[in-house]
């Protein structure tokens, strides 16, 4: 990945766009909430292009528009204006050719872990015996071995957003989109969850596009950060700290680069943000 | 924060945080049969204080036996009468338990096609709610017109009493799915139909079991009553025979069979509960034999 050093490039895909289609193409894309009293501008001329193996943090404070942002790109909501192509199509409808991981696990409280991620294969009708060698292959990727057939219910929330990833990445998406996945877990548990997730993506290869608001798990996971401001959620600036793919955890939270970015990122939330 | 170990990613290692003790398969069959009789003794102790009552009363001859007859007595005639209250038992059996296996596939059946279809909704639900406050007691007599003597005016009756909780529970399960859950299986590319089998519905169990629960005794109400209005055979029949001969043994037999009933018929819905929802049912820690 050609890394331009320094926290801020206002157009990092654009300035690589030469070598790689995006598969992820967001143009002028507005979303407005209305109810009868009034109307809420969720995102406001939002664009946004991710190329094929990237892995894009999308930070901002809560309540940006960021999960909604999130959520058009898969087609779950529509936008009120502007485009979204994915893989090169338009989106009008909810999108199949993807992996989604949800803010909470999603996980139906009667199937254990195992036949929680075959569910992704049940409901696209996927090949059986092929379904399960992956399911189990992931099991173990993600540490779960011996939990195949305990419920949700019986299991902590790391665990659950384990089961929760695996199933996202049953039918091996091109792009994965995540939906602040480690939000309700305590941080010791979210920076193995980083470290898991970091490795996941160098050994898959996969698209992804993270949502999130903590500031260490933006710089740390994305090869671009694209911070977004308060209601209405615009894009005030794309950062590009240009660390290696594979990051030892430590040694990256020391690392110039982590720290010019972290400092940058939260000053640009910080500006937006009432002091905490 | 940079204190955290940078080796660790490589191996799958074992799950490090906070592991579940069991991670499936509960408490063992003697600590649950000892729970069973911790929740149960209770009851049964006060139902054997009852019953001492009656036994007391009807000994000491503090009410003339033609009003509270001795347990020896019922006892008696129903040992006596076996053959016959049998008979009539297996008739109200029959009628309750079709009565509420209609109830239960209509009514869940409506509540589909009332959480399906907005206009269903809105031109039928006001309807089922008005027609639940018509006394189904009042209606009896008119389907004992429109059907005759035999079971199908006492199944009608059944249903219509069971149909309400069921509908209401289903149409409640239905609609509290997690929306976060129908937008996963939107992104699965999945029918409605499987979202609906493998999402929607196990997700309504619970709450359509509980009103399947309070259908099911609702049922037994249902074909008794029927039986009262018009019939030959069943033990309302044999109540308003009993009554009318003044024969208060033959009476009280014939209100324990009926009670025998709903009991059974209850316990069989919640063994059904247990086997079609365990991941509920494991929650609540105990034995739900307690609400018998």
């Amino acid at each position: 990945m050609t890394a331009t050093t320094g926290p801020t490039t206002e157009h990092g895909a654009a300035a690589r766009a030469a070598d790689a289609e995006p598969i992820i193409e967001v143009s002028h894309l507005t979303r407005r909430f209305t109810s009868k009293r009034s109307e809420t501008v969720a995102l406001d001329d939002v664009s946004l292009a991710v190329l094929p193996g990237e892995f894009v943090t999308i930070a901002g404070p809560s309540g940006c528009g960021k999960s909604t942002l999130l959520k058009i790109i898969a087609g779950l909501t529509l936008a009120t204006e502007g485009d979204v192509r994915l893989y090169g199509r338009a989106v009008t409808g909810p999108q199949r050719e993807i992996g989604f991981a949800f803010q909470r696990s999603a996980l139906l409280e009667w199937r254990g872990v195992r036949r929680n991620i075959l569910l992704q294969a049940e409901m696209r009708g996927m090949d059986r015996r092929r379904a399960e060698e992956r399911a189990d292959h992931l099991i173990e990727l993600t540490g779960l071995t011996g939990f195949e057939k305990a419920l949700p219910h019986e299991l902590s929330g790391g665990m659950q957003q384990r089961v929760a990833l695996c199933r996202a990445l049953l039918h091996e998406p091109r792009v994965l989109l995540m939906d602040e996945p480690f939000g309700a877990l305590d941080a010791l548990t979210r920076e193995q969850m980083n470290i898991e997730m970091n490795r996941i993506w160098r050994e898959t290869g996969t698209t992804v596009v993270l949502v999130t608001h903590s500031v260490p798990e933006a710089v740390y996971l994305g090869s671009r950060i694209v911070v977004m401001s308060p209601r209405p959620g615009r894009i005030v600036e794309t950062l590009e700290p240009g660390l290696p793919e594979r990051r030892e955890y430590g040694p990256t939270l020391a690392d110039p680069r982590f720290t010019a970015a972290a400092e940058r990122l939260r000053d640009l939330l910080g500006a937006s943000h009432a002091p905490e | 924060m940079v204190t955290t170990q940078e080796a660790r990613p490589t191996a799958p290692s074992p799950p490090r945080s906070r592991p579940p003790a069991q991670p499936s398969g509960g408490p063992t069959a003697a600590s649950r049969a000892l729970s069973l009789l911790a929740e149960s003794w209770r009851p049964a102790a006060v139902l054997l204080a009852l019953f001492a009552v009656w036994w007391f009363v009807a000994w000491r001859e503090l009410v003339p036996a033609y009003l509270v007859p001795s347990p020896g007595a019922v006892a008696e005639t129903m040992a006596a009468d076996w053959p016959m209250l049998l008979e009539h038992t297996w008739v109200t059996t029959l009628e309750t338990i079709v009565g509420f296996v209609l109830a239960a596939v209509i009514g869940v059946a409506a509540a589909v096609l009332l959480v399906y279809s907005r206009t269903a909704e809105k031109s039928l639900y006001p309807l089922i709610l008005f027609a639940q406050v018509i006394p189904k007691i009042a209606i009896a007599p008119i389907l004992v017109v429109w059907f005759g003597f035999g079971m199908t005016p006492k199944i009608v009756l059944a249903v219509l009493i069971a149909f309400f909780p069921v509908v209401v529970s289903a149409v409640a399960g239905l609609r509290s799915v997690d929306p976060e859950l129908l937008e996963m299986s939107a992104t699965m590319g999945a029918s409605r139909w499987k979202t609906f089998r493998k999402i929607r519905f196990p997700g309504a169990l619970p709450q359509l079991m509980s009103g399947l629960k309070v259908a099911v005794t609702l049922a037994v109400v249902g074909a008794v009553v029927g039986e009262f209005v018009g019939a030959d055979r069943g033990l309302g029949y044999v109540l308003l025979l009993a009554s009318g001969n003044l024969d208060a043994p033959l009476l009280f037999a014939d209100l324990i069979l009926m009670s025998l009933i709903g009991v059974v018929l209850f316990v069989l819905v919640e063994v059904l509960e247990r086997l079609l929802i365990p991941w509920h049912a494991s929650r609540r820690g105990n034995l739900a034999l307690a609400t018998v």
